[in-house]
């Protein structure tokens, strides 16, 4: 049936036409991303997640929350002063996705790290309502009394290594210790630990030693958000885009 | 790469290709030897059967 | 042949058996075995066609014509209704969630943040991607005035589609996304998606390569250009490395700002591509169809099919004013969405326009009243859009209300009313009927939801805009006036207009599915016997 007279040229044509019509908008928005040197500030502090954190982050992302929450503080007086310095680049070179969000049904999270204790993060996560009244967030008790299970954490380091995360290979071989030493400060490698991940909190987030729970982890997470660049020398000007 | 070949780059022969795509598109669509094709084309809808 | 379909069918029902006894985490297991069952059923669907194709012959039609595939579209009609009124519906409890916040129930399954997924992937991709499946097939054949291409693809690419909606809607609920706004399924399902999106394809061309037109009409330029940008957004945006082959969870390729852009990238031309060149096509065909008379300006349209595709690819970075995305993609973006205006005002005309001394019709045909009411709806979102794409304008309304109702406007007034056009006009048509079962019902379903989207959308303007006053108000110290939880507290009310303006939305589309099923059992409703609007086709086949 398909001889070459009816596979006619008229509709590869327009599929090819489409395709370069298309295409050429989002190459040239795109490519230039990649290679600008502009695109990425040069700012001292970024380093990778923590096992624990970047357990804390799948989770965030696991729920949702960035259907209501953002992460990208805007350049904007208001803003400057409800949420802190506005978020560089930078800060979100190891997002693999961005989680800078659409939308604010509740408050832009950049800069939440060390806001708020640990108890309060606990409190706010059962049951928002106990200590924001007005709130219209869901309340995520069960967080609290699920382990954190993790099929394998190292594989989750190795794939963020592959996506181009500077995971080092000492941090893939301890990542497993690492998740667990970091909500114990008494435990052997903390130092180990915060060489590996410089300025990482290490306690017990939830209030419940016995349980490593997936409330430690996305606490962990919440609390080293936006502590990680040191602003005192971030030059501003030299980093215009 | 940096920013101020590329923008510059953008900013003449971007436009030109903008440009030269928005008249060839004019271009056949207006033609006048296509009025009668496209005349025809808008009746496809009612030929079934 | 058949044999071979049949065994690649148990092929993969052990494939997905395999996947379920070693995977790694419990949505794995669960989505394995959902795959294996689909395998199965397809087996039986399979060998039990063998047996029916073997003992009875292909019939032909039986007389002159053309032996259109009629049996697609239809599974298209009840499919596309089917998650319509569904992701309507979830689209209700969320607004309500966000109301009353105790509606989330405090559990993994019910909150917000995995539901919110859940009702735009089901309004997005279940019911508007049924719809564009189904009408293009449709299409396809009649402007081609060929039977669709293929046998069985047409159906995998039916019945494939409608697993990839079952994967992705369970996963939001187990918690398995990727976070990337309307592209949340993880990489497997994506992968699958990839595969029915390529066979949609081949079958859309192999029935181009069969037409006995010279001349390819201008609804199928906007459908294949959707399925080709679309496959290529798809692919582009869900690049990612999973962590196990036998677990749920990736990480995407790119990151921070570069993920940013081609998120959004992805995310406008979903818009652009998904809810609007392919909702073009639909007005490209049934809006002439409908009135009985050729679209406005054959010229127009061409012009407006180039410059439209053209420009949209352009508009992404919009949603990424004032972050750390570069200055000079924002001001590329802002550029080109302001430049969209135009051709998105040609293509409102020239919809509008066909009516042009037919405008009774207006009056006398409720279903031509959708239609019009869609186009309507088309050129006020994208009169809103450019707006909304400039930058001083975006820094107020963006992270607000105002972009939900926008979205609505277009995808609860545009997307959504086109189709109940199209649905009305084709349940008729495919099954043979005089007229449709009643026409005071369709009237009833235009001003219920009409109510509804306006006042979803008012309520919208009027909360997002007030929110994004009141976080940058100042009080006369200098400080901020307002605590986020205070802003918070002031949505209260639009809230609650805006799940009412949902629940007649939702309400009205039962009332078509309601329309619909009678009509396409053949009855009339007996009051209107006499001045139903006749179905012209089946006038025409007489």
């Amino acid at each position: 049936m398909l001889n070459h007279k009816t596979v006619e040229k008229n509709s590869i044509l327009m599929v090819i036409l489409v395709l370069i019509v298309v295409s050429i908008g989002g190459i040239i928005e795109i490519a230039p991303l990649f290679y600008l040197e502009s695109t990425i500030e040069k700012v001292k502090g970024m380093r990778p997640y923590s096992p624990l954190e970047l357990a804390g982050r799948d989770i965030y992302i696991r729920e949702g929350c960035y259907n209501c929450h953002s992460q990208m503080v805007r350049p904007l007086r208001d803003e400057a002063e409800r949420y802190g310095h506005y978020s560089l680049a930078a800060e979100s070179m190891y997002d693999h996705p961005f989680q800078w969000g659409s939308k604010r049904t509740g408050p832009d999270l950049a800069r939440v790290g060390g806001r708020y204790s640990d108890e309060w993060h606990t409190t706010h996560m059962k049951n928002p309502r106990d200590v924001v009244p007005e709130s219209i967030m869901p309340g995520y008790p069960f967080l609290a009394t699920t382990a954190l299970e993790i099929p394998d954490i190292k594989g989750n380091l190795i794939a963020n290594q592959m996506v181009g995360v500077p995971y080092t290979d000492e941090m893939v071989e301890k990542a497993a210790a690492d998740l667990k030493t970091q909500v114990d400060p008494d435990a052997d490698d903390v130092d180990g630990l915060l060489e590996r991940y410089p300025k990482a909190q290490v306690r017990d987030f939830d209030g419940n030693p016995e349980l490593l729970s997936e409330m430690d982890a996305l606490i962990a997470y919440l609390q080293m958000m936006g502590t990680l660049v040191e602003f005192t020398s971030y030059d501003a000007d030299a980093n215009k885009r | 790469m940096d920013y101020q070949s590329a923008s510059q780059f953008a900013q003449s022969y971007g436009l030109l290709y903008l440009f030269g795509l928005f008249i060839i598109v004019l271009a056949y669509a207006l033609w006048p030897r296509n009025k009668e094709k496209f005349d025809k084309a808008a009746q496809i809808p009612f030929e079934e059967e | 042949m058949n044999l071979f379909w049949i065994a690649l069918t148990i092929i993969a029902a052990l494939l997905g058996i395999l996947l379920s006894a070693r995977a790694a985490d419990p949505g794995m297991m669960i989505h394995g075995m959902l795959f294996s069952i689909a395998a199965v059923i397809s087996a039986f669907a399979l060998i039990s066609r063998h047996y029916r194709l073997a003992q009875a012959p292909s019939l032909g039609n039986g007389g002159g014509g053309i032996d259109y595939n009629i049996d697609i579209v239809k599974a298209g009609v009840i499919a596309s209704s089917f998650w319509g009124v569904v992701g309507f519906l979830v689209g209700l409890v969320i607004a309500l969630q966000l109301a009353f916040p105790v509606l989330n129930f405090d559990l993994p399954w019910t909150n917000f943040g995995r539901l919110r997924p859940l009702h735009t992937s089901a309004v997005i991709f279940a019911f508007g991607g049924n719809i564009l499946i189904m009408t293009s097939f449709h299409v396809v054949q009649r402007t081609c005035r060929a039977r669709l291409a293929g046998d069985l693809a047409p159906w995998f690419v039916f019945w494939g589609y409608q697993l990839f909606i079952v994967l992705a809607a369970t996963g939001y609920v187990l918690g398995i996304t990727q976070s990337k706004e309307y592209a949340e399924p993880e990489w497997y399902v994506d992968i699958w998606l990839t595969i029915v999106w390529v066979v949609y394809l081949l079958v859309f061309l192999a029935t181009l390569w069969k037409r006995q037109e010279k001349h390819i009409y201008v609804a199928n330029w906007f459908f294949l250009a959707f399925i080709v940008t679309v496959a290529m957004l798809h692919i582009v945006n869900n690049l990612s490395v999973p962590v196990s082959l036998t677990g749920v969870k990736s990480y995407s390729l790119f990151a921070g700002v570069q993920s940013a852009l081609t998120q959004w990238w992805y995310g406008h031309n979903a818009v652009g591509f998904f809810l609007t060149a392919g909702f073009l096509g639909i007005m490209y065909y049934f809006i002439p169809k409908r009135v009985n008379r050729p679209v406005y300006s054959y010229r127009l349209s061409i012009i407006h099919f180039w410059s439209l595709i053209f420009l949209y690819i352009w508009a992404g970075p919009h949603h990424l004013h004032y972050t750390a995305l570069p200055d000079w993609a924002q001001t590329l973006g802002m550029t080109f969405s302001i430049m969209l205006w135009m051709p998105s005002w040609g293509g409102m005309i020239n919809g509008l326009m066909t009516l042009s001394g037919a405008w009774d019709k207006l009056r006398t045909d409720p279903v031509v009243r959708f239609l019009v009411a869609s186009v309507a709806f088309y050129g006020m979102s994208t009169f809103e859009g450019p707006l909304m794409s400039i930058k001083a304008v975006n820094a107020l309304s963006h992270y607000t209300d105002w972009t939900i109702g926008h979205v609505h406007s277009g995808a609860l007034g545009w997307v959504a009313y086109i189709s109940f056009g199209a649905l009305y006009f084709l349940v008729p048509v495919l099954w043979k009927r005089k007229s449709l079962y009643s026409d005071a019902l369709v009237n009833l379903h235009f001003w219920v939801s009409t109510v509804g989207i306006l006042l979803y959308i008012t309520a919208m303007w009027v909360s997002g805009i007030l929110q994004g006053l009141m976080w940058r108000a100042y009080d006369s110290f200098g400080f901020l006036e307002y605590s986020f939880s205070e802003t918070v507290e002031a949505m209260h009310p639009f809230y609650i207009i805006r799940a009412i303006g949902g629940l007649l939305f939702v309400l009205g589309s039962l009332i078509m599915v309601y329309n619909l099923w009678r009509t396409a059992r053949g009855d009339i409703r007996e009051k209107e016997a006499g001045s139903l609007v006749p179905n012209a086709e089946f006038a025409g086949a007489r």
